[in-house]
């Protein structure tokens, strides 16, 4: 089955006649079952017209409606990518994910606000987004490092993504779902979130869980695995060189006031029973050396 | 984005919040005018640097004499005032904040941050303001009190006047706590800021609240609403090289170490440090060049990384996704030609491309080291900085 996404999602594109819109929207018809699932764009000044024969209706609504999407991807610019959120939480779309990259943290805040208790999950924004790989992809990245398999991916960073996938490659070792939850300090799915998805889903028997520093989600996350998880779970936590203070590209990753570092998250880690691994270069040995 | 002291203030100023009466001055003449102009017989003399721990430093002093304002004006105007969020090379302090002195009768503390977990921004407030607020919070953390605000209506009434008693304000104050924690909140929300932090925030001998201290940070994803804060930006308290790669769209941090890393994408960037330092070296910088990064970018990030005496080796990690390896290979190979590479410069190409981005390299004739993946990369970048 995988988490969240598979064959037969049906997806909108909020943002598909931008420059980076069209590439990804792009990429992603191009990948796997691609060509059935992107279905519909939005852009409320260009109604009635196409991007590539996929259809661009003005509001997520009358996508939703018209196409049967209930996904959306987002690359609205950042001074509009929260309201472009908002509007799919208000056509109470599934699942939204959001690649924009540079999102005030003020606009964040209300609109996570405004999602409480509605059904709409978020991932991002500043992600890569998610892939279930040889059924689709949603987001940038490169489908051709991924192959179908048994392993679950979950991320906060883009590249360190890729890069453990490219060790479970090396390892022989597909992935169920691989999902970048996101670089910045507010934002939807968590590590916890993703990692109780993979724990229900039959497709996944293990995870690799990738962190950096900042914040306690990890920490939170690894506490759920020592008292839930009924699957192997390894872990990697970038920024140990990190200074404290200062902003490591994420505008999540730093570490303040003590709090977030990469060692305290390395600990509580290995406390509630997860393999860590202090070198980004083994994530993928040492995930093969936990499947039973 | 950190802005002063002073300019702190002054927006506190438009939303309500009081503080002490005080003059921003560049010189020692001008220190002493503000004095005499503020009146009164006692006057803080505070240098204006971005880091925290002024006043264990020595840079904030009181004055009860014009002529005392002139000898700490000219003893802190100038001087290299090292603090514990400085760093041992400190900072030269080049602005003074003359201000009227005020009657202390408690020292409190008031702070809001986006708190991530709950996101929502948190206030949080202490009665033992004035001293290291995060000692207090370490060691007795039943003194910091904290409230989590609703985006839409802002800080309720009865929190605010909950924390105000929380905190030890007199009962005939709370009324002008609670609007200055309200203000101080707007101001908060209003300006994008990503912290507010008044430490302390003075009860004054007849029972008024002032905010004798003020830091405000803002987010950089937010600068664009608001040019007034951008135009507030003081270079001077800036890395030139972060400043230099600000302008290239690189985020670029200076390290202590001599092997400079050039990756894309943060968390790889991240990884790439903490790699070079498993294996024994010590990475000179942390360097994103994003996901497009192009031939230009790749030239202006090694320029960049060899401005630093230090440097003995160069390590190129780059995992090619969306950009192609064989892009990113000319960037490395126009670049290292450009600038005329003096040192080791080791290279890892991993993804998109990546056979067609290894051939470039290895026929551009330059001695570069190629990598198979991220550990053989850092030990030849380890084994290359230690020029054996």
């Amino acid at each position: 089955m995988a988490i969240l996404i598979d064959k037969n999602t049906r997806v909108m594109t909020q943002g598909i006649t931008g420059k980076t819109g069209q590439f990804h929207t792009r990429m992603c018809r191009d990948y796997a079952n691609g060509k059935n699932c992107f279905v519909a764009g939005v852009n409320p000044k260009k109604p009635g017209e196409d991007f590539e024969g996929i259809p661009i209706y003005a509001t997520v609504k009358e996508a939703k409606q018209a196409s049967g999407a209930t996904v959306s991807v987002i690359y609205v610019p950042p001074p509009f990518a929260a309201a472009a959120i908002d509007e799919a939480v208000e056509a109470e779309l599934d699942l939204v994910i959001c690649i924009t990259e540079g999102i005030p943290v003020r606009d964040m805040l209300r609109t996570r606000y405004k999602m409480q208790g509605r059904k709409t999950r978020l991932i991002g924004p500043n992600c890569p987004g998610i892939i279930t790989p040889d059924e689709i992809k949603i987001g940038i990245m490169p489908g051709h490092i991924h192959k179908k398999g048994r392993i679950g991916v979950v991320s906060r960073s883009g590249t360190l993504t890729y890069e453990a996938v490219a060790q479970l490659m090396e390892q022989g070792l597909g992935q169920s779902t691989c999902i970048g939850i996101g670089g910045d300090p507010v934002n939807g799915l968590k590590h916890l979130d993703v990692m109780q998805l993979f724990n229900n889903d039959d497709a996944t028997d293990a995870v690799v869980m990738v962190g950096e520093i900042g914040g306690s989600d990890e920490e939170d996350c690894a506490r759920w695995v020592r008292d839930n998880m009924q699957k192997p779970v390894v872990g990697f936590i970038a920024g140990v060189t990190a200074p404290a203070g200062k902003r490591m590209g994420h505008a999540g990753a730093i570490i303040s006031g003590g709090k977030g570092t990469a060692q305290e998250k390395l600990a509580v880690m290995e406390e509630c029973g997860i393999k860590v691994t202090r070198n980004p270069a083994e994530m993928g040995k040492l995930l093969k050396s936990v499947l039973r | 984005m950190k802005i002063h002291e002073y300019q702190a203030k002054e927006i506190l100023r438009e939303f309500g919040v009081a503080t002490p009466r005080g003059i921003v001055c560049f010189s020692v003449d001008q220190a002493v005018a503000a004095a005499s102009k503020l009146g009164g017989s006692v006057w803080a003399v505070k240098a204006q640097i971005h880091a925290g721990g002024r006043g264990k430093g020595g840079g904030v002093k009181v004055a009860r004499s014009l002529d005392e304002v002139r000898q700490l004006a000219a003893k802190i105007l100038g001087m290299t005032l090292v603090t514990h969020q400085t760093g041992a090379q400190g900072q030269v302090v080049r602005r003074l904040l003359l201000e009227q002195g005020a009657d202390i009768k408690k020292e409190l503390y008031i702070g809001m941050v986006v708190d991530r977990s709950s996101q929502r921004v948190c206030l949080m407030a202490s009665s033992e303001g004035g001293m290291d607020i995060e000692q207090v919070a370490a060691s007795t953390p039943e003194k910091i009190h904290k409230v989590l605000i609703d985006p839409l209506a802002g800080l309720a009434d009865q929190d605010a006047d909950d924390i105000a008693r929380k905190i030890g304000v007199a009962e005939s104050a709370v009324t002008e706590t609670r609007a200055l924690l309200q203000n101080l909140y707007r101001a908060f929300d209003n300006t994008d800021a990503s912290l507010v932090e008044i430490n302390p925030l003075i009860l004054t001998a007849d029972d008024h609240v002032l905010a004798l201290d003020a830091k405000m940070n803002f987010d950089d994803n937010a600068l664009f609403r608001h040019p007034e804060i951008a135009a507030l930006r003081d270079l001077d308290e800036e890395d030139p090289a972060e400043i230099e790669a600000s302008k290239y769209d690189l985020s670029y941090i200076s390290l202590d170490g001599n092997i400079g890393c050039l990756v894309n994408g943060a968390g790889l960037a991240m990884a790439t440090m903490d790699i070079i330092k498993l294996y024994g070296g010590s990475p000179a910088n942390f360097l994103d060049v994003g996901g497009g990064a192009t031939a230009e970018k790749v030239a202006e990030a090694f320029k960049l990384m060899l401005r630093n005496p230090k440097l003995q080796a160069i390590l190129v990690n780059i995992f090619g996704g969306i950009m192609k390896c064989d892009v990113i290979a000319e960037g490395v190979v126009a670049a290292a030609r450009e600038v005329q590479l003096s040192v080791p410069l080791v290279v890892r190409l991993e993804g998109t491309n990546v056979d067609l981005g290894k051939k470039i390299l290895a026929e551009s004739g330059l001695p570069i080291i190629s990598a198979s993946n991220m550990a053989d990369a850092a030990e030849k970048a380890v084994t290359a900085a230690r020029g054996v």
